[in-house]
């Protein structure tokens, strides 16, 4: 995901100038982006974007908001996430990958894993979350299948998935067994696909 | 019967209390910041709790089908203690957020000073942030409480058709009605305002500007009154649309002045009114 291509993508929203003068007005004065962010919903909706699938017209206004910070002032998108509300926090989360911050927004992963909304959690999962270490990737990807968000959002999912995933996969679907439920199909599929690739391989001659 | 509760405080009910107001026609729920019952001391966890109301509860509410959205501030009788106080100064920034549709519950519990100045600086910002202002009146001294709050509101310059009084009943909904400002009526089981006696104010003074909620909270309250409500009007010979213009349109004709309601459905891509996007076939 690039800026432009988020731009390209909020071509269609019900207020262009908004949008048009809101970027303009953060590059300038980077302060100015705690008047615009909660506002962008208003201004550009909240529908999905079909030229950007997983992504709503506000996620995605927010997030090239932040884009246009300057570099040195992109630390800001820990203020706004701290202070957003739901809809805010998912944009900051979506749109780390885009800013200049390296490992810095780590923390901002850990509070969402840990609320219970679904949203939050399946939008900590994105290509930032290279950043998070094993275990607490770990967690993440259960806490997925626990909630029934589906594993489509994790990205990396099967290059990172590990044979700790798979017991840990193992053991909930064993409890599930046991209590007569069912695992998500997603979650089940993911299990398989891990238990063929740790059987030995056929090397190749 | 499709029904929006403009007053209810969700925080404080169960999933249980979800599934059953959604099963009855709520539709759309508008939960004001008020007191929990203990008094908190510190801005932090009023902060904490107006983070849940645009949140966490909205995220609940979503689950059973039902549209959140809050009115944000601080409340008369915490406006009494000083610890509580610079919550004023983090109301701002909640004040544009989407789902902050008015400022309130402001207005009087004991009519002090401090709750003078509260109520004033509030209605203020509800001015700057482009509000609406749900006005709570005081359960002691009410019709005096009414007669100060109407005042203090006509100071401020806020339009009135821009403000709700709430919590009224027989008696001081004659100093309300013709002042342009909305009438707001907590239905409960059996204090405030009951189902039969909603009725006759309606036969009395009409369904303009009139608004019942269940302010349903941690007390002795009942969040399907407002349901009980419309049956008693249509038994009482009111019509359906009647019906609808209480439960339904007026909630969303004042807090859609806001800009900021949200009715659409959750995946559909929505025509927006002035702001607020309207829910699709209604009905």
């Amino acid at each position: 995901m690039t800026p432009n291509e988020l731009r390209a993508a909020l071509r269609g929203v019900p207020d262009p100038e908004w949008l048009t003068a809101a970027v303009r007005g953060v590059a300038a004065q980077p302060s100015a982006i705690t008047r615009f962010f909660p506002a962008a919903g208003r201004r550009c909706g909240r529908a999905e974007l079909p030229d950007l699938p997983g992504w709503t017209a506000d996620e995605a206004a927010r997030a090239l908001l932040l884009a246009n910070l300057p570099a040195e002032h992109a630390a800001q998108a820990e203020a706004l996430y701290r202070t957003g509300d739901a809809a805010e926090k998912r944009a900051v989360l979506k749109a780390l990958p885009l800013l200049p911050i390296g490992a810095a927004a780590v923390p901002l992963l850990h509070d969402a894993l840990r609320t219970n909304d679904t949203r939050l959690v399946a939008a900590a999962l994105g290509p930032y979350a290279g950043h998070l270490d094993a275990p607490t990737w770990r967690q993440a990807v259960l806490k997925c299948v626990f909630t029934g968000v589906p594993l489509a959002v994790v990205a990396d999912l099967d290059a990172r998935a590990d044979r700790e995933l798979a017991e840990m996969l193992a053991a909930l679907a064993a409890e599930r067994q046991a209590a007569g439920r069912s695992m998500p199909d997603d979650a089940t599929a993911l299990l398989d696909r891990l238990a063929a690739s740790s059987q030995p391989h056929h090397r190749e001659a | 019967m499709r029904i929006f509760d403009p007053h209810i405080h969700m925080t404080s009910r169960t999933t249980d209390d979800y599934e059953r107001m959604a099963a009855a026609g709520v539709q759309a729920v508008v939960e004001p910041a008020f007191w929990l019952g203990q008094p908190r001391t510190s801005v932090g966890s009023f902060t904490d709790y107006f983070d849940s109301l645009v949140g966490w509860e909205p995220f609940r509410a979503g689950q059973f089908g039902v549209r959140h959205h809050a009115t944000v501030a601080l409340n008369p009788k915490e406006a009494n203690d000083p610890r509580c106080r610079p919550v004023l100064d983090v109301l701002p920034r909640y004040l544009e957020k989407d789902g902050v549709v008015a400022v309130g519950e402001i207005g009087y519990d004991s009519m002090t000073p401090e709750e003078d100045a509260a109520f004033a600086a509030q209605l203020a910002l509800a001015v700057a942030h482009d509000l609406p202002a749900l006005v709570h009146t005081p359960h002691r001294d009410k019709a005096r409480g009414v007669e100060r709050s109407l005042a203090v509101v006509a100071e401020s310059g806020i339009e009135p058709g821009r403000v709700v009084l709430d919590h009224l009943n027989e008696v001081t909904v004659k100093l309300v009605r013709d002042t342009g400002c909305w009438l707001g009526f907590s239905i409960y089981p059996d204090t405030k305002m009951s189902p039969p006696r909603m009725v006759e104010l309606l036969r009395t003074y009409g369904t303009e500007r009139m608004l019942v909620n269940s302010a349903a909270d941690w007390g002795r309250s009942d969040p399907l009154l407002t349901r009980a409500t419309g049956e008693a009007m249509l038994l009482a010979g009111f019509t359906d649309d009647e019906v609808d213009q209480v439960l339904w349109r007026n909630p969303v004709e004042f807090y859609g002045q806001s800009g900021r309601l949200d009715l659409s459905d959750d995946d559909a891509s929505e025509p927006t009114f002035a702001g607020n996007s309207i829910l699709r076939g209604g009905g």
